[in-house]
């Protein structure tokens, strides 16, 4: 047995946090604050609580996902359709994609994995066709269409809004240059190379807002964490 | 036939779900709703495939970690049922010298975990409506599992990555470059201007300077040049998307399926 002294410590504090905690309610506020602390352990460094917390993590939210997607794909649109009309025409297509569904399990057996190939192309197939169409549609013309705005926009009464003016001629030069430097099949030289190298400005801009967005729901979801610990646990904040 | 057949049906479904994105009367102006839905019934079985493997890995190391274990209680002498039985909580945090088998109680808490889930959602342990209830009521045991255990397990892996994104960025965020400047400034301007700090330190400017306002600044640049940026982007990601779709129903890419061996 070679165990050290810090895990004795969480051990034994863990325990006595469980024992101190008075009922059902408090026991289960106690198991979530093991479970946030276990996670924050891993600041100090990789510890066997960090690792504990972690496996359970992995577990159930495995387990999650399996029963949420049982519940909402399996049961509400296969089970429940054929259970409904098990012989009707309708019900042909379904059987189909059982068929399929059970095909894919067939990865599992090493020696007929390959048969899993056959609904897996389909998933693919499907995929690749739908995003096509999709993207096409929704990323590449919507947002041209939207870019393509008047360069001179007026107000109510009649003046010139400059601020309107002046943003969509920006969004306009900054979309043409970032799918400018997005295009790698000519090299970035000259003019070319010049608007290439505004189109990094916009995207520097945008990586520079979204890692904004990116700290600030971070930090929003650790106070949250904090105000669990210190106020719903604790009872610190009231 | 083990390549060819698969690849035929790729090219079958996506090229007639292209074409019937153009046709719309029956049976192809529901095709491709209808192909959503089978999706993502075939998306439960690969779910299934994931915790079979799931199963199959944790358990294996499980077995290999008990069996390893074992035979460590055995080397002690005397009862070593009894031996390893008072050594099995302590594994978990380091017991055991032998660092082949060391994880295999972490294997064993992941698989407790997931069967845990199952039996509680499937079964609809707890839930006051029984059988007939939803299995999301608020006092099923599923929903109290993922209130207590779900729930701040995956916020707290989340706000972990608070500490390290400001570690990166203080390590990154350098402004070597007018590209890095132009990043540290954006993210900066946006940090301060959606926090009640901006509001107080620039609320003294007078009306005629009020753009230099940091909230507005913010919501300018929220509005324009970052909108510019993230169009470029989804463009080229459209771009690339389509590209893709492509090389995958004509089959010049098929790695999905996998070498040739299997």
């Amino acid at each position: 047995m070679n165990l050290r002294p810090s895990t004795i410590l969480v051990l034994v504090v863990s325990a006595i946090l469980f024992v101190l905690s008075a009922n059902s309610y408090g026991f289960a506020l106690t198991l979530a604050a093991f479970f946030t602390l276990g996670i924050f352990s891993f600041l100090y460094k990789d510890n066997p609580m960090y690792k504990f917390c972690e496996a359970v993590f992995v577990g159930i939210s495995a387990g999650y996902w399996f029963v949420s997607l049982y519940y909402q794909n399996l049961l509400a649109k296969l089970i429940d359709p054929l259970v409904a009309d098990p012989v009707g025409s309708g019900a042909i297509p379904y059987y189909v994609v059982a068929i399929l569904g059970i095909m894919m399990l067939m990865r599992l057996v090493p020696s007929i994995g390959w048969i899993s190939r056959w609904p897996l192309s389909v998933i693919v197939g499907a995929t690749a066709g739908l995003w096509f169409i999709t993207y096409l549609q929704s990323n590449a013309m919507l947002q041209l269409q939207n870019t393509i705005m008047p360069i001179q926009e007026y107000a109510a009464d009649g003046s010139l809004n400059w601020y309107q003016s002046i943003g969509n001629l920006t969004v306009m030069i900054g979309t043409i240059t970032g799918v400018i430097y997005f295009f790698f099949s000519k090299e970035h030289k000259g003019a070319f190379g010049t608007s290439a190298k505004v189109g990094i400005w916009f995207l520097m801009i945008t990586f520079g807002a979204s890692f904004g967005y990116t700290v600030m729901s971070r930090m929003s979801l650790l106070i949250g964490r904090m105000d669990f610990l210190f106020g719903d646990w604790l009872q610190l904040i009231l | 036939m083990r390549r060819q057949v698969p690849l035929i049906i790729t090219f079958v479904v996506g090229s007639v779900l292209i074409i019937a994105a153009f046709i719309p009367h029956y049976p192809f102006g529901r095709l491709g709703e209808n192909f959503s839905l089978y999706f993502d019934i075939i998306a439960v079985f690969a779910f299934i495939l994931g915790g079979g493997n799931l199963i199959r890995i944790h358990g294996g190391k499980f077995t290999r970690g008990i069996k390893l274990s074992i035979a460590a209680a055995k080397k002690t002498g005397g009862f070593w049922p009894l031996t390893f039985l008072i050594e099995f909580p302590f594994l978990a945090f380091g017991g055991l010298e032998d660092k082949r088998g060391r994880d295999w109680f972490f294997s064993f808490i992941t698989l407790a975990g997931f069967v845990a889930m199952l039996y509680v959602g499937l079964f609809k342990i707890g839930n006051p409506d029984g059988w007939g209830g939803n299995v999301t009521h608020p006092l099923s045991t599923f929903q109290q599992f993922y209130i207590y255990m779900f729930n701040p397990l995956q916020a707290t892996m989340y706000a972990l990555l608070a500490f390290f994104v400001a570690s990166a960025s203080y390590r990154a965020f350098r402004a070597k470059s007018p590209e890095a400047t132009i990043l540290l400034a954006t993210a900066f301007i946006i940090l301060l201007g959606r926090t009640p700090a901006g509001a107080y330190a620039t609320g003294w400017m007078p009306e005629s300077l009020s753009f230099l306002h940091v909230p507005n600044l913010a919501n300018w640049i929220m509005a324009v040049p970052n909108l510019a940026g993230q169009r470029a982007i989804l463009i080229g990601i459209a771009l690339g998307v389509i590209a893709m779709s492509l090389r995958v129903i004509l089959g010049v890419e098929r790695t999905y399926l996998g070498s040739d061996r299997e």
